[in-house]
């Protein structure tokens, strides 16, 4: 084991894999000498060269278009978008193309290419830095949907992406890229897709969250604790596929739910969670499920601190379902 | 059209030695022959489509010499990135007929699975790659393919096919500008039919023509004749083999022409100039690389007929094979979302189809 940042974790598994499998090349803009603009490529240029580590001229349905025609033809791209709101010019690439390559040729060209971006609000980066809208992408079929918010899910579900035959979009939470620290197994470590995590365990309510979020929520759940409510947090990890027996477990034992999310509330993810309990675990409920988002409003520059989920207001959110 | 083209044969049948690529005698009526197996399988389709057989078909007329011509120039490992007037390429590759016609129709002989439109052929053996509706995308596949090919030291070419409408999208751009710093072993094949549905060539670029578009990229563009056959072959054939020496990218455009509408679904009377499509007529391709054949005796009336006949019966036979197949079965909706089968969240929604919603 040593200690890493989640940061680290995601360039410790690239690194892992690339050693691997010769097959693995990451593309993008800035991944080279720079090793990034947040460096999570650092170091990789040197150990890998120039042909597997490739800077890209900047054109983000390139990146993406071009890394779909590497991985048609048996390589394992990892493309690097360098901002979650700068995919924008790859969405067509990555939902019409990207996603159902495998689909529409019957089964005959996949497409595993694993697409890294940073995510969310956290570096004062106003709308065009800061934007979290995996909606637009769980929406879309053929696509896998990950969000790591410790060091080691980072490294073990990065690893696991990249060893799987499909297409993922794996956000990194950069606003938790250096404040996340921990023990990150050495060498190969795999988390598999689609399981979630019980970050803690509680009695009275249930936050289901993801990526950056959870740090929010387990501060929220201590104030809870100290006013008496014992909150049991799941960690998603996966939105697409997400485990829904998971969601179902802690929504039995609890009654009681609280989903966090930092994107927009309107057609969030936690709509799906949401309305997900309500089909198959409404009997359940002592309390109306409540969402914790972004308001429906651009992402802010100066309000970023009302914009994004607090503990402060995730536990009252806690409070309003606990006391129903 | 302000660049004048290359061309080889004269529209009388005779040729001009500069770009002749002296082909031989029967490679020359090997490209006669699929030029009219293209022309023959694209006429029977059609009209299949109007007898209601198929839904929707995508018309090759008149631009048969430009696939023949390009396709023939590349190797057989060579992939192919088609695009929608391309669907020739699957047989000259050897693409079973019937399932080409199974494609059409969208049923359980599809290699599609009855997934995408008619004339959105897949056929991994011929590296033929399954094609998108959406212009243009195919193009930065194309050149992300070809590094690979050449990251793992296989020496192939891999060619990008688009039209001139086409030109105009991002992906166009985005691929030749990655292709040219890159230096890749693409080659794009631009059949400007001069027409984008019913946009005509004039209002889709400013510049004169679709070849000079390269020099921007820091690679070589030629435009031919894309009515010869020989023309495009030497052109593309050349830009192959420089693309396979390592010597970089390079664009190849068909100057030719769409002699039907855009798709079964247009009617080109209500956009195209009188007298237009008329005048394209003499330009028929595969009548004038007949003319050129008959004038080296290479071809006869009698060779005409026999091998018509022939390709009229294997037509007939494959139409005949593809259209005893059944519908895709209801589970293949949910198959090939994803890599090792149905995920339990599909297996949920597949058990919640009645079978007795499925049937058409
Ligand atoms: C991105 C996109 N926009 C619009 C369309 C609708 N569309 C289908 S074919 C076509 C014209 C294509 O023209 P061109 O590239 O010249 O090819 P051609 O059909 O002439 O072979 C259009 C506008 C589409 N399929 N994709
Ligand atoms: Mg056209």
């Amino acid at each position: 084991m040593a200690t890493m940042t989640l940061i680290q974790a995601v360039n410790d598994a690239l690194k892992t894999e690339m050693r691997r499998d010769d097959r693995v090349v990451v593309l993008g803009e800035d991944v080279g000498k720079k090793g990034g603009v947040f460096l999570a490529t650092e170091g990789l240029y040197d150990e890998f060269g120039a042909d597997r580590v490739i800077d890209t001229p900047l054109a983000e349905s390139g990146i993406v278009g071009t890394a779909i025609g590497m991985a048609l033809y048996g390589l394992k791209p990892v493309p690097e978008i360098q901002f979650m709101d700068f995919i924008y010019p790859a969405f067509d690439q990555i939902v019409s193309e990207l996603a159902k390559f495998r689909y529409r040729s019957g089964g005959q060209y996949p497409a595993p290419v694993v697409i890294r971006t940073p995510y969310g609000g956290g570096i004062k980066g106003g709308h065009y830095h800061s934007q979290s809208t995996e909606a637009f992408f769980v929406h879309t079929a053929g696509l896998k949907v990950v969000v790591p918010s410790t060091p080691a899910d980072a490294k073990g579900l990065l690893a696991s992406s990249i060893r799987g035959d499909d297409p993922v979009l794996f956000l990194e939470p950069k606003a938790i890229y250096r404040t996340a620290k921990g023990e990150v197994p050495e060498g190969e470590h795999l988390v598999p897709l689609g399981k979630a995590r019980v970050v803690r365990p509680g009695k009275n309510v249930s936050i289901v969250a993801y990526g950056a979020m959870i740090p929010r929520c387990e501060k929220a759940a201590e104030l809870a604790a100290a006013k008496g409510i014992d909150v049991e947090i799941l960690d998603l990890r996966t939105l697409m596929p997400y485990d829904g027996d998971a969601i179902l477990e802690t929504v039995s034992k609890t009654g009681r739910l609280v989903v966090v999310y930092e994107a927009a509330r309107t057609c969030g993810f936690g709509a799906e969670v949401s309305a997900f309990v309500a089909e198959r675990a409404i009997e359940y409920l002592e309390a109306p499920i409540v969402r914790v988002a972004g308001f429906d409003t651009p992402f802010p520059y100066s309000l970023e601190h009302v914009y994004v989920p607090d503990p402060n207001r995730i536990l009252a959110a806690i409070e309003k379902v606990a006391h129903f | 059209m302000k660049t004048k083209p290359k061309r080889v044969i004269g529209t009388a049948g005779k040729t001009c030695p500069v770009n002749d690529p002296r082909l031989s005698g029967e490679i020359q009526k090997q490209l006669y022959r699929w030029m009219a197996l293209i022309r023959a399988f694209d006429t029977k389709m059609l009209g299949l489509q109007r007898q209601g057989r198929i839904g929707f078909y995508g018309p090759i007329k008149g631009q048969e010499a430009a696939t023949v011509g390009s396709a023939a120039a590349f190797e057989k490992d060579d992939w192919i990135f088609p695009a929608l007037r391309e669907g020739g390429v699957t047989l000259m590759r050897g693409f079973p007929m019937e399932k080409i016609v199974a494609q059409l129709i969208g049923n359980a002989g599809d290699a599609c699975r009855g997934r995408q439109m008619p004339c959105h052929y897949t056929f991994r053996e011929g590296h033929y790659v399954s094609m998108s509706s959406v212009i243009a995308t195919q193009l930065p596949h194309a050149v992300g393919a070809a590094y690979a090919a050449r990251l793992r030291g296989h020496r192939i070419v891999v060619a990008a096919y688009l039209g001139d409408g086409a030109t105009s999208e991002n992906d166009f751009h985005t691929a030749m500008n990655f292709a040219g710093v890159w230096r890749v072993p693409v080659v794009f094949v631009c059949q400007n039919n001069q027409w984008a549905i019913s946009v005509p060539f004039e209002k889709q670029t400013a510049a004169s023509s679709i070849a000079v578009k390269a020099s921007a990229y820091g690679f070589e563009g030629v435009r031919v004749d894309g009515n010869d056959v020989l023309a495009v072959y030497s052109a593309t054939r050349a830009a192959a083999d420089k693309a396979r020496a390592g010597g970089g990218p390079a664009l190849v455009e068909c100057l030719t022409y769409r002699m039907e509408g855009h798709s079964s679904s247009d009617d080109p009377t209500k956009y195209r100039p009188a007298g237009e499509a008329e005048s394209w007529v003499d330009k028929d391709p595969i009548a004038r690389f007949r003319r050129h054949l008959e004038s080296l005796q290479l071809w006869s009336d009698e060779d005409e007929s026999s091998f018509q006949s022939v390709i009229a019966d294997a037509i007939a036979q494959a139409v005949d094979t593809a259209e005893r197949f059944g519908p895709p079965s209801v589970a293949s909706l949910f198959e090939d979302v994803c890599s090792n089968g149905i995920p339990p969240h599909l297996r949920e929604q597949l058990a919640e189809v009645s079978p007795a919603v499925h049937r058409p």
